[in-house]
């Protein structure tokens, strides 16, 4: 099981280290990561596998959320079902 | 696989758009429950209903969190009641309502549809017993929606209960004025009303649905309406259409998903999704907003029958590819008091009852959460109930009247109901009198439309 971490916002130190800390702590490995100007804003996508996570998705997805708040980013952790749902055949 | 551009697309349409699901629904057959002594019936009733929805608005809950997805109602719809009603003695209908109206509390979902007769043909037994009751059963509780079918294109116009429901109409304002007239705002009079509609207030339980199945209802005029911000003014109609297409697909896409996961997780078939763009009073979230868009100056005005005529079959071209069943309403909603746009153009008097009834003819549903003037006579409303049911009879479409007389109010002033019904204006309707043509009674005949055998 896959789930697609988005932080969008302003850039700045340490964003990439906060959130894989998060991850690493919760024993979700990071697949993938790839950061780009988009729509100007400044948009970091990380695919990570949950499947042996050590904590409940929605809890992990609460906790990304609040330090994004902190830092004044938006994170948003989404199961990856409802991107492929929406953008493939 | 997967790339930037449409993962931000998506966060982008959830975050800022509204994008949502707007119900799941349950339908649940109460079949099974009839019996004559009315105190048995209600208990296998409550029973029922709370052991097969019991984990309906947790379930609900966790879909939201585990996809990041809003699923804004959790709803049930039972077999329309007066069947289960013509089993009993004592057809105390309201004792009945109030039983449904516990269920629904205990598992804690926002409504139950199917306090509903269905007499488009003739009255069968319980059916006169629960139109009558309704507006005392409307007042009595607080999570009961019903509805009516008066007509269809098979067997025509039940002129008798077309005037029944006038009265009806009228009453249940006048038993909940006190309540900000909220009675007929959970009432819907149908033509040609499908079984299987996940939305409130005419959402049903049909006699030929299965024992439980789970109906979704997705939305997002905000996501129409911002797709074609951004395209600008450039496209013509034709691109217009085709973007309204590939915007319905990926919004009816997620609500595929959704119903899926739903029914996998409760353990019940999964019925349909209706492809319905639902607004609500929030800001961004309207379908007049999406007519404005496509280059009107204000909703109600001439081309907007043709605006909404291309809307609501692009939107139906687009979701129909993206999920296994179709079913429900499917199409573009028009309530006027839950559409910001809507509210606005009928405050300044570009949408009008006799336009509204013109786009009836090509969107989703009919003439939906409109208030007039609360001394409208009884037959007025049931000569605007029979030429909406007309309209649908003749168009083989469901067509619909939620219309709320706001007593002890006039043209101009507000009602606010709250929450997703909204507020608007009282809108004025015809002040001639069809009081004889109601009066005959009897049955307009199935038009030709009808003979397809």
């Amino acid at each position: 099981m896959r789930a697609v971490i988005t932080v969008i916002g302003k850039d700045m130190v340490g964003i990439l280290a906060k959130v894989s800390a998060e991850c690493a702590a919760s024993n979700i490995n990071v697949l993938e990561v790839t950061q780009s100007i988009l729509q100007d804003m400044f948009a970091m996508i990380m695919m990570v596998d949950i499947s042996s996570a050590s904590v409940p998705f929605d809890q992990f997805a609460d906790k990304l959320e609040k330090i994004g708040r902190e830092m004044n980013l938006s994170i948003h952790t989404m199961h990856e079902d409802i991107f492929n749902a929406m953008h493939t055949i | 696989m997967l790339n930037a551009r449409d993962i931000l697309e998506t966060i982008t349409m959830i975050q800022d758009e509204n994008l949502d699901v707007r119900t799941i629904t349950m339908g649940i057959s109460l079949l099974d429950c009839c019996h004559s002594d009315i105190d048995v019936m209600c208990s296998k009733v409550y029973d029922k209903i709370t052991r097969y929805a019991k984990d309906l608005v947790k379930t609900g809950n966790e879909i939201e969190k585990d996809l990041g997805i809003p699923i804004i109602n959790k709803r049930i719809s039972i077999t329309p009641a007066a069947m289960i009603l013509a089993s009993c003695d004592n057809k105390d209908a309201v004792r009945f309502a109030v039983t449904l109206d516990r269920a629904a509390k205990e598992c804690g979902v926002n409504f139950l549809g199917g306090f509903s007769a269905l007499v488009q043909k003739g009255f069968g037994p319980g059916d006169r017993e629960l139109i009558e009751a309704i507006p005392e059963a409307l007042a009595s509780t607080e999570y009961l929606c019903s509805s009516v079918n008066i007509g269809s294109t098979k067997t025509g116009i039940n002129m008798d209960a077309v005037g029944m429901m006038g009265r009806v109409v009228k009453r249940s304002a006048e038993m909940t004025a006190d309540k900000g007239c909220i009675g007929p705002a959970k009432l819907v009079v149908f033509c040609n009303a499908p079984e299987d509609n996940p939305f409130m207030a005419g959402a049903f339980h049909g006699a030929g649905e299965p024992d439980c199945v789970i109906n979704v209802g997705v939305s997002g005029p905000g996501v129409v309406r911002a797709a074609l911000a951004k395209a600008g003014d450039s496209l013509d109609l034709t691109e217009v259409a085709d973007l309204i297409k590939r915007t319905a697909f990926k919004i009816t896409r997620m609500g595929q998903l959704v119903a899926s996961e739903a029914s996998k997780r409760l353990g019940v078939p999964f019925g349909i999704v209706d492809l319905s763009l639902a607004p609500t009073p929030a800001v961004g979230d309207s379908v007049a907003h999406i007519l404005e868009e496509m280059g009107l100056e204000a909703c109600g005005c001439h081309g907007t029958t043709a605006a909404l005529a291309l809307l609501n079959d692009a939107v139906k071209k687009g979701g129909v590819m993206a999920t296994s069943h179709v079913g429900g309403l499917s199409g573009a909603f028009i309530p006027v008091t839950e559409d910001a746009g809507m509210i606005d153009a009928a405050r300044c008097g570009a949408l009008t009852i006799t336009k509204l009834e013109a786009m009836t003819a090509v969107c989703s549903v009919g003439l939906d959460m409109i208030n007039i003037p609360g001394d409208t006579p009884a037959d007025v409303i049931s000569a605007i109930i029979a030429d909406e049911a007309a309209i649908g009879m003749v168009n083989s479409k469901t067509t619909a009247v939620r219309v709320i007389p706001a007593i002890g109010k006039k043209v101009g002033d507000e009602l606010s109901f709250g929450g997703l019904l909204g507020t608007g204006p009282v809108m004025p309707v015809s002040v001639y009198s069809p009081s004889k043509f109601i009066a005959r009674g009897g049955r307009i005949p199935a038009p030709m439309q009808s003979l397809k055998n």
